[in-house]
């Protein structure tokens, strides 16, 4: 029988593959890299593209899409950490600047919902209160 | 009968109430199999990144990461995930006051601190309760997705970068079972080696293209799924806590109307017997 690797490839979001595979082809930044049982420790990032996991003779090979992510190699085995997101360091400045946005506009703006969240939750502690007193009423009328 | 007719009223609008609670009760148990499935789903991820993580610890790189390397703490910076909505039990304020303590404990050491929201009950908190925050993502629906999160992360990651918070930690509800939910507060960077083992065969990655780019795409990963793991975590607390309030609730009314069912069947038999009591004698003052 031939040599194989484990393979494990998850996203944030699942479990996507686990299995044993004579070879796998991921799409790294630097080109397209094929990883055999027993290849040296490697860390690397990957682009946009299609993982192939060759699972041996007499089985299908397997087609993954997967939109960039982190690959890491042991001698025996093998982990492709995808990403679910479209990464790019612009688009993620734009999400960092946003979520600022987001914190100076709920601290500053009085008239939103918050305000509106807070007035739901002192109505509930008010009902709640005459709920209380109501009950303490009708305890002690019964007597 | 005019007997009562306020009684009738109350245990009418309580069992309408009621109707809401069980209502709730049983949209938070199915919302809460599906939290509970995904948090699932997104173990195997988080235990992989650990995993890299951990060899990566082990392995020895010419090249250590900020992220890698702990400093004199003087500012620290704290990402709190707190539920959207509230009607959820004690689990906002419980973990709001385990974080209260906390802070005091900073500032009396002179640690000045930065607020990251998830979550509009956090924000809400902070706006009364006055503090630094730097960054809010809110309103992430029941299927939080990963996206809503990069920026909020981001900018607590380039403040540590930058040198502007020295450590970065994560508060949130941690999901024990349906019904423990315990107030949690870890530390995310600097990353927490785990023992430094006995290395017998020094080796280190081939990095491609180069170690920084990559360590930094892999780290920053790493305290993405954690803060997402986070909140997949907290959603599956909010539901059960839910579930278990509105379980509570909708028994209490239960027995408001049992016990006011009582009162008004009591009302009623003492106005029977008065009546009973004015007939009979009027009949004996006539005959009489």
């Amino acid at each position: 029988m031939a040599m194989t690797i484990h393979v494990d490839i998850v996203s944030a979001e699942g479990e996507i593959f686990s299995g044993l595979a004579e070879m796998v082809y991921a799409p790294a930044v630097m080109g397209e890299v094929g990883i055999a049982p027993r290849h040296a420790p490697l860390v690397t990032r990957m682009k946009p593209g299609e993982v192939r996991v060759d699972r041996g003779a007499g089985k299908e090979m397997l087609d993954i899409f997967i939109s960039g992510g982190i690959l890491e190699v042991q001698p025996d085995v093998v982990t492709i950490l995808a990403d679910t997101a479209i990464r790019a360091e612009d688009l993620d400045e734009a999400a960092a600047l946003e979520a600022k946005e987001r914190a100076e506009k709920a601290m500053k703006d009085r008239a939103s919902d918050f305000e509106y969240a807070k007035a739901k939750s002192e109505l509930a502690e008010a009902m709640a209160q005459l709920q209380a007193i109501q009950k303490i009423r009708e305890r002690t009328s019964k007597h | 009968m005019a007997v009562g007719k306020e009684i009738r009223t109350q245990i009418g609008s309580i069992k309408n109430t009621q109707k809401i609670t069980s209502a709730m009760e049983m949209v938070a148990a199915s919302k809460m199999r599906k939290a509970q499935q995904r948090m699932e789903a997104t173990r195997p991820y988080a235990d992989k990144m650990r995993q890299v993580i951990s060899h990566l610890a082990k392995a020895h790189p010419e090249y250590r990461h900020t992220f890698m390397i702990a400093r004199d703490v003087s500012r620290v910076g704290y990402i709190i995930i707190s539920s959207d909505r509230g009607l959820c039990g004690g689990l906002n304020s419980n973990l709001f006051r385990k974080l209260v303590k906390e802070m005091q404990k900073q500032r009396e050491a002179g640690i000045e601190l930065d607020f990251c929201t998830i979550g509009s009950k956090a924000s809400a908190f902070f706006k009364r309760f006055g503090g630094n925050v730097v960054g809010n993502a809110e309103h992430l629906g029941d299927s939080p997705r990963i996206e809503d999160l990069i920026g909020t992360v981001k900018v607590m990651l380039d403040a540590y970068k930058e040198g502007r918070v020295d450590r970065i930690c994560i508060a949130y509800n941690r999901f024990v079972n349906t019904m423990t939910q315990e107030p949690t507060i870890e530390q995310l960077a600097p990353i927490v080696s785990g023992e430094d083992e006995q290395k017998r065969h020094p080796w280190d990655y081939i990095y491609e293209p180069d170690a920084k780019e990559v360590l930094e795409g892999l780290l920053v990963r790493y305290i993405e799924s954690l803060v997402y793991q986070g909140v997949v975590e907290n959603a599956a607390c909010e539901q059960s806590a839910r579930m278990i309030a509105m379980k509570a609730a909708t028994d209490n009314a239960g027995e408001l109307i049992d016990e006011l069912q009582l009162i008004y069947n009591k009302a009623r038999q003492a106005a029977i017997t008065q009546e009973i009591s004015e007939i009979v004698s009027g009949a004996a003052a006539i005959g009489g």
